[in-house]
């Protein structure tokens, strides 16, 4: 009697969400709270959020924020699709595995060993080239950057070696030249991988507190430092909001996601259906 | 096997004319990878309007063979001509070869018509005359209606003709076809052969088909060339292959033959005799192969040549005996098993020509196994 819930299996289920999901619900439910006091209800209000509208330093953050999130994603993504085509196309070589694990070390590095790298190359370089001038939004990008392309080339590589390689040879096979290929025919196969490695790196790069905080130099807060240094004066009803608007956005991305991959499941069904049924000959 | 294949309606037998020159020239070409040598010293001249097989088992070296003739490997060491032209550096999209792959690897992301068109695309003909060629090639393989579909939309039959299409557009010189008819299931393969015959006679193109099922090879092949270790062991119509092989691996990989091993005991002109010792009487050969008297050889009696009786034959030769071991009952024919005193068991297989026999061959019981003597055929090891 698999289908049937028993008490038991139900009260973990509830347990399961209560744990993950108690701590959103409460601090979306405080964000329209009047009262100035987190954990105190004062009655309905939506107070904060103008005020967070009016709150410059927040908006500058979050501004700042996605634009790094969104330079840092289109930079590893492109050079991320290029070492995973490396790592995918290269027959063995001397010191491919070598190659492999240096490219995914940083998924593993801690962040603060990371951070702290970066930071002294940077001091370094400044004062043997004058280059970068002081750190600031370049900074983090590139710091980002060196974290979030390993992402990307490993997603990358696992769709190249799972595409056949006889459709890059039929198309070079009817005349098209090597870069030919690539256009036409290798880039929009694994187009959706790039896609899932752009917004994994635009995530990661939005999310990070500890690398930005280290190469971030003044007046390049990020909205994960600014709420951090907030917070830690002290819990502001105008973050509970500013959260809010966050968790909304992210589950409306997701139920947009998943009703696009519905959609096209259900396509794919019909086509095998229509297939199937015109096996004429 | 052989029975079914269709008489061959084209250009008859160009190799046997020493003037005509070769239209693909396969010059001692070899190829190792790391160490391993795929293809070993082949020579092979195939003539224009060819429909050549490569058939081998798997790791014979024929897919190798036919991926240097694209252009994706390169010889280690050898040359290769097409139509008088040194092949050697040029590229694959250089080439006047198209390919149709195993896996038909069509492109996911486009139509059908966009399928058949990119290799008229990548020659930047004018948009016009690329719709008008593709519609023309859609007709021709019946696909007309389905042009606006995606490759996943298709039957694995539709698949297949696309992907012919696809490598017929820029009328190459040469149409490579890697396993044509691999995916496709018994019946539709069984269609599709004649099929691809009708069409290759008609555009009158040069095939090199590579092919692990000798069914398919004698169907398809004008020539077959079977191929083993890297080495090409045998080169002949499919008859030739069939009834005359060269050596007891091609008797054994095409169809399937009795073996037995003998030492000539008298020979003249045209006729040889030969004592085996898994057989009761002498074999009587009709033979033109030279041997020394008490040379050891293999001789090799295609099953569907044994016949059956039930009385010992009159004659003093080319029969033996033994007790029916096996009966599987296919329709078309029936296959026994026979194991003979020796213990040596021989395959036979008779047409069931009527519809209600009255069985009088069953298990266990002995029978008398005759054959014509020009059937047996005396192969090298």
């Amino acid at each position: 009697m698999k289908d049937k819930a028993s008490p038991v299996r139900l009260s973990f289920l509830v347990f399961g969400f209560a744990f993950l999901y108690i701590p959103i619900l409460s601090l979306v439910f405080y964000s329209f709270n009047r009262s100035r006091l987190v954990t105190v209800w004062g009655g309905f209000s939506t107070e904060w959020y103008g005020r967070l509208f009016e709150n410059t330093q927040i908006l500058d953050a979050a501004w700042l924020s996605l634009r790094v999130a969104a330079m840092n994603a289109t930079g590893a993504t492109i050079l991320g699709t290029l070492a995973g085509l490396a790592l995918a196309r290269f027959s063995r070589f001397r010191g491919r595995t070598l190659f492999t694990g240096m490219i995914t070390a940083p998924l593993v590095m801690p962040e603060v060993i990371t951070g702290l790298s970066l930071l002294l190359l940077f001091v370094a370089t400044e004062q043997a080239f004058g280059w970068p001038e002081g750190r600031g939004v370049s900074t983090i990008t590139i710091a980002h950057m060196t974290l979030t392309l390993s992402y990307v080339a490993v997603i990358v590589q696992s769709r190249l070696s799972s595409l056949d390689i006889s459709l890059e040879e039929a198309a070079m096979d009817l005349g098209a030249r090597p870069a030919k290929v690539f256009l036409l025919i290798t880039l929009p196969i694994i187009s959706p991988a790039l896609v899932s490695g752009w917004l994994l790196a635009f995530t990661i790069s939005l999310d990070d507190l500890v690398i930005a905080s280290f190469v971030s130099g003044p007046g390049s807060s990020t909205l994960p430092m600014v709420i951090f240094s907030k917070v830690r004066l002290g819990v502001s009803p105008d973050i509970n909001a500013l959260a809010t608007i966050m968790v909304s956005l992210v589950t409306l991305g997701v139920i947009i996601a998943g009703v696009v991959m519905l959609r096209r499941e259900r396509a794919r069904q019909r086509d095998l259906r229509m297939a199937s049924a015109s096996d004429a000959s | 096997m052989a029975s079914s294949a269709p008489a061959p309606t084209r250009p008859s037998h160009p190799w046997n004319d020493p003037a005509l020159e070769p239209y693909i020239r396969i010059e001692r070409v070899s190829k190792s990878f790391s160490g391993f040598v795929a293809v070993d010293d082949v020579s092979l001249n195939i003539y224009r309007s060819e429909l050549f097989c490569l058939l081998g088992g798997s790791g014979c070296g024929k897919t190798t063979l036919l991926r240097m003739l694209a252009g994706f490997e390169e010889p280690s060491s050898g040359k290769i001509h097409i139509d008088g032209l040194d092949m050697s550096g040029i590229p694959p999209y250089e080439r006047p070869v198209n390919m149709m792959f195993q896996s038909y690897a069509l492109f996911p992301h486009m139509t059908v018509d966009q399928n058949v068109g990119f290799g008229l695309k990548m020659e930047h003909r004018p948009r016009s005359e690329i719709a008008d060629r593709v519609a023309q090639m859609l007709k021709l393989v019946r696909l007309s209606e389905f042009a606006k579909r995606k490759p996943e939309q298709l039957s694995g039959g539709q698949r297949q003709r696309v992907a012919l299409a696809r490598a017929l557009i820029k009328q190459p010189k040469l149409l490579l076809l890697d396993e044509p008819l691999g995916a496709l299931d018994k019946k539709l393969r069984e269609h599709t052969q004649f099929e691809l015959v009708n069409l290759q006679e008609e555009l009158g193109v040069t095939f090199v088909v590579v092919t692990h099922d000798q069914e398919e090879a004698m169907t398809l092949s004008s020539r077959i060339g079977v191929m083993d270790h890297g080495k090409i062991v045998q080169v002949g119509t499919p008859q030739e292959i069939y009834e005359s092989p060269s050596n007891r691996f091609v008797a054994e990989f095409v169809g399937s033959v009795n073996v037995f091993e003998g030492q000539v005991t008298a020979s003249e002109a045209g006729r040889m005799r030969i004592r085996c010792a898994e057989l009761e009487q002498a074999l009587d050969v009709l033979s033109n192969a030279v041997a020394a008297p008490q040379a050891r050889l293999w001789v090799a009696i295609r099953p569907e040549k044994i016949q059956l009786a039930l009385q010992p034959p009159q004659a003093a030769s080319n029969w033996t005996r033994g007790l029916v071991k096996e009966i599987a009952y296919l329709g078309d024919l029936s296959v026994l098993l026979i194991r003979l005193e020796s213990g040596k068991t021989v395959r036979v297989t008779r047409p069931n020509v009527w519809r209600h026999e009255e069985e009088s061959i069953t298990w266990e019981q002995e029978v008398y196994l005759h054959w014509h003597d020009s059937s047996p055929m005396i192969v090298r090891e």
